[in-house]
């Protein structure tokens, strides 16, 4: 294909993939009136910011926002952790029962949470954590997935630069604390970015188990907006834009460490 | 120098392990391995034993062998959410991944605007399936809906995008691949940079055409991450639910049910039969499983 031709079918896809997005924002400042009268439409040449303020004023959407980031953190901070320990033992070290730990975690990677949700959901209820935002972080910070990143990271991690420390005197710990985690750098910008998105994305295990409007995340908010408003899109999207928003700013601020993440992680 | 070194000196990296290795590795796996134990495989385990049982609520539960299995053998909802799993998976593993490797391709070469068109097409990636599902619903609403209206200002008739059933399964299909193609176009990306431009050139000098040279030197070499591509999108396919939970909620009739919306609806749902819903659960689980080994085989087999 010469290169003139590849421009314009780039546009032309780009211009496709673009376009759920611009439809969110543009029906976001689009007034109700103008939705109810002749349909969703791209181009009403009418704006407003009413279904933003309709929002702040019914719910505390910042509040909501709030929650969201604060669960979101808190289980980005425990799963990089928790990852990071066992995923450099898993690559590094050995001991008996390796090999078995590494097929249970990969074995896990295909559980559908869903499946899982009843026996979870009675699990923490015995633990008393329902209505609280532990429900949510504990289950949700052991990822199968992050384990693993982190495992093939470390498998690739150039043995010379541990057995250098060792030499002098450093412990396994002290080893991977001091020569291993400040180069691990990329993996841990990919794991965080990851363990951030899928929390703060995630809708239906917190809809299940904070129970309290006043403990919601943005995104459970937003699935309860949708089954109240029915097909006020309007108030919809602004609210799916709102709880969009800070992903889509930490992505393009951040692109170069999540496209070089993937790309050194060995996911592919 | 601090305390006086707990552990024997250097076992090294590499060498058969000591004792005090292996008490260091378990230490640093136990909270991720007390985590995953008792919220993941703790869950699966239970969720395999409520699969033999008659239980419609917390707490209680009987033991009924293999009924809810005898069940789902007569159950024409199940079989038709076996189906249309199969389908949605049929379509949408391989155009995405195949969609994927011809955006990478396209994008692979210098071009002008090419950064920003492939911050557009990985830009879902960020976009949650909650969001990705509302805004299906608002490009495919029968009555409001953007498609509609777009089709209504050509002059055409409003087309049945909820009601039906081969209509709502496309809807759902088209947003799963917009949310799922800039991943594989991303991986795909990362792996052509590892192609050799030397193989891509001696096959030149040997006189292939562009076309030729990617088909028959680049494509084979990036099989290791079409592999990779096929079992992810294989999974995701298999186990999909957000998309469908939001857009149709397996509807209409039961055109878009999937296993993992039927075991959601038959546990959560208003019948509550959460032993029932297990059995589907892990009936999916199981499914998921052969096919990720027989993917993982056929893949070994063809790399000897």
């Amino acid at each position: 294909m010469s290169r003139p031709v590849r421009f314009l079918v780039c546009l032309v896809v780009a211009g496709v993939f673009v376009l759920p997005l611009v439809a969110m924002v543009v029906i976001a400042f689009t007034p109700r009136d103008a939705l109810l009268d002749g349909g969703a439409s791209l181009w009403t040449g009418r704006w407003t910011l009413d279904n933003f303020r309709g929002l702040f004023d019914q719910f505390p959407v910042a509040r909501w926002f709030g929650n969201a980031l604060l669960v979101a953190s808190l289980t980005t901070l425990l799963s990089v952790t928790v990852n990071l320990l066992g995923g450099y033992a898993l690559a590094k070290l050995r001991f008996r029962g390796r090999g078995l730990v590494v097929l249970v975690v990969l074995a896990t990677l295909v559980v559908p949470t869903q499946v899982i949700m009843i026996p979870q959901f009675e699990l923490v209820a015995r633990l008393g954590l329902v209505g609280f935002f532990w429900a949510v972080i504990l289950p949700s910070a052991s990822t199968a997935l992050g384990l693993f990143l982190a495992r093939q990271f470390f498998v690739g991690f150039p043995d010379e630069l541990v057995e250098a420390a060792r030499v002098d005197g450093c412990t396994t710990f002290q080893a991977f604390r001091r020569v291993v985690l400040p180069n691990a750098r990329p993996l841990m910008a990919v794991m965080t970015l990851l363990a951030f998105m899928t929390q703060w994305n995630d809708f239906l295990w917190p809809l299940i188990t904070l129970r309290d409007p006043d403990l919601y995340t943005l995104p459970v908010a937003l699935r309860l907006l949708q089954t109240a408003y029915d097909n006020d899109y309007g108030g919809i999207m602004a609210m799916a834009l709102l709880s969009s928003l800070p992903l889509l700013v930490m992505f393009v601020v951040l692109q170069r460490y999540f496209v070089a993440g993937i790309t050194r992680s060995g996911i592919r | 120098m601090t305390a006086p070194v707990v552990e024997p000196p250097p076992p090294l990296v590499g060498t058969t392990g000591s004792r005090g290795q292996a008490r260091v590795a378990w230490t640093m796996l136990a909270p991720n391995l007390l985590l995953l134990g008792v919220f993941l495989l703790g869950p699966l385990v239970w969720a395999f034993l409520m699969a033999f049982q008659e239980k419609r609520s917390f707490g209680g539960g009987t033991w009924s062998g293999l009924d809810n299995f005898a069940r789902l053998l007569g159950d024409d909802v199940f079989w038709r959410a076996l189906l249309n799993t199969a389908v949605f998976t049929a379509v949408t593993v391989p155009v995405g991944v195949l969609l994927g490797l011809g955006l990478a391709l396209l994008m692979d070469k210098a071009l002008p605007g090419r950064g920003v068109f492939r911050t557009i097409v990985y830009l879902p990636i960020v976009i949650s399936s909650l969001v990705t599902s509302l805004i299906g619903l608002l490009l495919f609403d029968e009555t409001v809906g953007i498609v509609n209206g777009v089709l209504a200002d050509l002059g055409l008739g409003a087309v049945s995008w909820q009601s039906d059933g081969t209509l709502a399964m496309a809807s759902v299909i088209v947003m799963t691949l917009w949310s799922r193609v800039g991943f594989s176009m991303v991986v795909y990306i990362a792996a052509l940079q590892d192609v050799d431009p030397q193989v891509v050139e001696a096959a030149r000098v040997d006189g292939a055409t562009p076309w030729q040279t990617t088909r028959r030197v680049v494509v084979p070499l990036l099989r290791p991450t079409t592999f990779f591509l096929v079992l992810i999108n294989l999974i995701w396919s298999f186990q999909v639910f957000d998309v469908v939970y939001v857009m149709t909620n397996g509807g209409p009739g039961y055109s878009t049910t999937m296993l993992v919306t039927y075991a959601y609806d038959e546990g959560f749902g208003p019948a509550r039969n959460f032993g029932y819903g297990a059995t589907v659960g892990v009936v999916l689980f199981v499914i998921t499983v052969l096919l990720t080994v027989l993917q993982v085989r056929r893949n070994t087999r063809s790399e000897v």
